[in-house]
């Protein structure tokens, strides 16, 4: 059966979409809001926030979380600032501009009518935060202070320090908190979703496994909201938190939810590259660092001298050298694949030669070291602690990781999903950013999902079900889908396998970076596609986890986690195969220019390509949604 | 290198805990405390025994969820370092490293190095927020916010919560972490109108919960983010503020 991708995109001036959306989307009268009980699973800022707004409007809310407090969520880890068109700098910065360069960026592969939104939620956004006593930057005077960011031309970033994400995740914390207090929002800590419960083809609830006692229990609801972040963790080693997955949107998958451009994955350029074969994670350095470093390798592979001595004809500046007009501040995408090729060329920098210099040294030159020390001294500090060099002295190294994942669940203009009742906000969908997020619009989109679309747009879904009970936890529906979660754990735990989860994870990871990773080819992906399954099936009996599923168990959760990250990984290589364009972070080797940059290809690929399961998952059925551009030209970007 | 760890063992919070003696040989200086203890369970596993459960997700000192006691020093022996971001080559090689959970009584032990600490969320709960329901905040820059006052809210806000002060603490108070809270609010103008009731609300909970401080200045010390104790002194100080004002208020009601 297709799915039915009816977008919803209201008529009118895309201007005028969101108002007039909110007025003919039918209301839940205040007094009946409390009859109605909505789960939500996930804490950061887009599940937190969405739980405090639907609290305050007095809807019976059920939050949960599998960490231990709902402030871990790795929002928390963001650090350079979130956007908002409030032209605070009169710097000729719009609600259309933030749109327009947000629709560029992502290499037009998302929807106008929510960009848009987004753009003008914005505002909003920075108002509500300082209002909760975010501490963001100030000048002087008082009033917020904005910088420019990721190569953006105005000044509409708003940051406190270098943990913007933390401060606007503790602001969403504490507003839910309140209303935790208040009864409004029951939270489960150490409460992980592991199946979502539909009847008659509605999202009515999910299971969860209590992951101090192994209890595995029903909860139901008359609606189910997603906000369980991006699935970077595929990879193996990204700069995502090491719990991040995407159990949570694969299992709605699975259950009927559509999943678009599972292949759209971002590669951060600044990390610090991996420093041996026990490396869990790779730690992010803010892009902001390229506003003043430049990158630079040997010109000599075999370069033996110490970085300071080798001399400026032995230097190849390449992104200077390649893109003479953006230089070292061109986009994400574009840095991360040069750097790659000068890296996969030998000329690589570092003891294991996986990295090339980010040099502060000119910088220091003309600006003194002080002015360095104020912008990035918290930056500094954090590579020092992480590599014993001091980037004062020796150049940073640096080599591109997995970021962000652009792709998720399909959703329409409500941000429900392909199963009514079903909600998916912030990174688990996927329809803000295209084919490439720009910087600082993550936060952005993860707020105004959770406090300003959803809160206008579920009601719509609610009103039919006024006066009904959600369907009760010993119906057989519950019942079948708690015992196939019990089923899986007992599978993990009587596989006595011989290896442990990490392993699995690990060479699933090295799969997947290689070839659906900066740069994929038709070669590469089938390769993935025959090597993947043949893992996964390694795996389902030589997986070795110890211990029992009624206690804490932590190789358990891991296991489950890395299932799905096996069927997942399927769908990335599969919608990457049909993707026979470049755009965005998606480069196809096979589509590019003469001058060797990305090729779109727009009248074969203007649509968002969304997967439905069918039960076998090398063998996911596709849908299309065509993208229609009214207010945006279609141009290709050019950075030389 | 290699080195020995003594690691706290406990299956659950009924049963006897103790300590276990593993050698984990040829790791590299290269790697985080957590990588080494990563390296030990993979190691655990192909041996049969159950790998040490020990709470961590960001792996960058920002989310709070890791802290171990290493050699009795909460988070190790690093400054300004939560155990993440602590590396290998601090510790010599053939180092015998002693590894527990946090032991406070406001923590209660989960299982091996695991504990909870949903004891903070329950002061945030009590106070921890300014009311300003979505929707009904005036424009961003209506209220400026002085320069310093920002700069110092941001210096409290910066705690992450992973409860190193109480663990530090001889006493197990949370003096540190509830002040850092508090202060980040009450500093600022948005946080004036709940700024009293926030304080004792906050402290009353924290009381329930956690020890007393007797100003031994071990939080400060063991803090991955280096929060002052300057905040406890600037909350005791709006904690008798408000107390004197709350008896005037009664003294005039009788």
């Amino acid at each position: 059966m297709a799915l039915q991708l009816d977008a919803g995109i209201p008529e009118g001036p895309i201007d005028e979409k969101w108002d007039s959306h909110k007025f003919s989307v039918k209301l839940v009268n205040p007094a009946n809001k409390r009859k109605f009980k909505i789960i939500i699973v996930g804490s950061g800022l887009a599940g937190a926030s969405a739980a405090a707004s639907l609290a305050e409007l007095g809807y019976d809310i059920e939050v949960f979380t599998f960490h231990d407090s709902p402030r871990r969520a790795h929002s928390i880890a963001a650090q350079g600032g979130i956007n908002a068109a409030k032209n605070y700098k009169n710097d000729g910065d719009s609600v259309f501009r933030l749109f327009y360069d947000t629709v560029k960026g992502g290499d037009y592969r998302s929807r106008e009518a929510n960009v848009y939104r987004l753009a003008h939620e914005s505002l909003n956004i920075i108002d509500q935060t300082a209002a909760q006593g975010v501490p963001y930057a100030r000048e002087y005077g008082g009033a917020l202070d904005n910088r420019s960011f990721g190569g953006a031309q105005v000044s509409r970033t708003f940051y406190a320090r270098g943990q913007t994400g933390q401060q606007l995740l503790l602001g969403a914390y504490q507003a839910m908190a309140r209303q935790v207090a208040l009864g409004n929002v029951k939270l489960h800590i150490r409460t992980e979703m592991l199946d979502l419960v539909v009847k008659e083809g509605r999202a009515v609830g999910i299971v969860t496994r209590d992951l101090i006692t192994g209890a595995v229990k029903s909860h139901s609801a008359h609606a189910v909201v997603l906000a369980t972040g991006g699935y970077s963790n595929v990879f193996f080693l990204s700069t995502n938190a090491m719990a991040t997955n995407a159990s949570a949107i694969w299992r709605a998958h699975r259950k009927g939810a559509g999943f678009a451009n599972p292949c759209f994955t971002q590669i951060h350029p600044t990390c610090i590259p991996a420093s041996d074969e026990f490396q869990s994670k790779l730690t992010l350095m803010s892009e902001s660092l390229r506003n003043d470093g430049r990158i630079w390798v040997p010109t000599n592979p075999d370069e033996r001298r110490p970085a300071n001595e080798v001399p400026p004809e032995d230097r190849d500046y390449f992104l200077e050298r390649m893109y003479p007009t953006f230089g070292n501040l061109v986009p994400r995408d574009v840095a991360s694949r040069a750097v790659k090729r000068i890296v996969d060329q030998g000329n690589g920098v570092g003891p294991l030669k996986n990295g090339v210099y980010l040099d502060f040294e000119d910088a220091i030159a003309r600006q003194g070291r002080q002015t360095i020390q104020e912008r990035y001294d918290n930056l500094f500090e954090m590579y020092q602690r992480i590599t014993d060099e001091d980037p004062y002295v020796v150049p940073m190294r640096i080599y591109p990781a997995p970021h962000y994942t652009m792709g998720g669940l399909w959703v329409d203009y409500n941000l429900m999903t392909t199963v009514p009742g079903l909600y998916a906000l912030g990174e688990a969908n996927f329809s803000d950013h295209g084919a490439n997020r720009l910087g600082a619009s993550a936060l952005m989109q993860g707020l105004a999902d959770g406090y300003f679309v959803v809160p206008s747009t579920i009601g719509d879904y609610l009103t039919a079900f006024l006066n009904q009970s959600p369907v009760a936890t010993d119906d057989a529906v519950f019942k079948e889908a708690e015992s196939a979660v019990t089923e899986r754990v007992d599978r993990f735990l009587s596989a006595r396998g011989t290896r442990t989860v990490d392993w699995f994870h690990k060479e699933l990871g090295k799969i997947m970076l290689e070839h659906c990773g900066m740069s994929r080819s038709e070669p590469g992906l089938l390769k993935a596609l025959s090597e993947i399954p043949a893992l996964y099936e390694e795996f389902k009996t030589d997986v070795k986890v110890l211990g029992t599923g009624g206690s804490l168990n932590q190789s358990l959760e891991r296991a489950g986690r890395v299932e799905d990250f096996f069927e997942l990984a399927q769908a990335m290589c599969l919608d990457a195969l049909h993707r026979e364009e470049s755009c965005g972070g998606h480069f196809r080797e096979e589509y590019r220019t003469d001058g060797g940059e990305a090729l779109r290809r727009d009248d074969e690929f203007a649509h968002v390509a969304v997967w439905e399961w069918t039960g076998d998952p090398s063998k996911p059925e596709l849908n299309l949604e065509q993208l229609d551009f009214e207010n945006v030209a279609l141009t290709t970007r050019s950075y030389k | 290198m290699n080195v020995t760890l003594q690691v706290w063992r406990q299956t659950g919070p009924d049963q006897p805990g103790g300590f276990h003696t593993y050698q984990v040989s040829d790791i590299s200086e290269e790697m985080s405390f957590l990588e080494m203890l990563d390296v030990l369970n993979e190691r655990l596993v192909h041996q049969g025994e159950e790998p040490v459960a020990f709470d961590h997700d960001c792996r960058e000192g920002i989310c709070g969820a890791c802290g171990v006691m290493i050699d009795g020093q909460a988070h190790g022996p690093q400054l300004g370092t939560a155990t993440c971001q602590l590396h290998m080559r601090r510790f010599n090689d053939g180092a015998t490293i002693t590894v527990e959970p946090w032991r406070a009584a406001g923590f209660p032990l989960v299982r091996d190095l695991v504990v909870d600490r949903s004891s903070f969320d329950r002061i945030i709960e009590a106070g921890g927020f300014i009311t300003v329901e979505t929707g009904s905040a005036p424009d961003a820059n209506i209220v400026p916010v002085p320069k310093e006052a920002a700069d110092i809210a941001f210096d409290a806000a910066a705690c992450i919560g992973c409860g190193a002060c109480v663990a530090a603490c001889p006493n197990g108070a949370a003096n540190l972490f509830t002040a850092a809270k508090i202060s980040h609010l009450n500093l600022l103008p948005q946080g004036q109108p709940e700024r009293w009731t926030r304080t004792e609300s906050m402290v009353g909970v924290m009381e329930e919960y956690f020890g007393s401080c007797t100003n031994h200045g071990e939080c400060e010390k063991a803090c991955p983010k280096q929060i002052s104790i300057d905040f406890i002194a600037m909350m005791n100080a709006d904690y008798v503020k408000s107390k004197i004002k709350n008896r005037r208020l009664i003294a005039q009601d009788t």
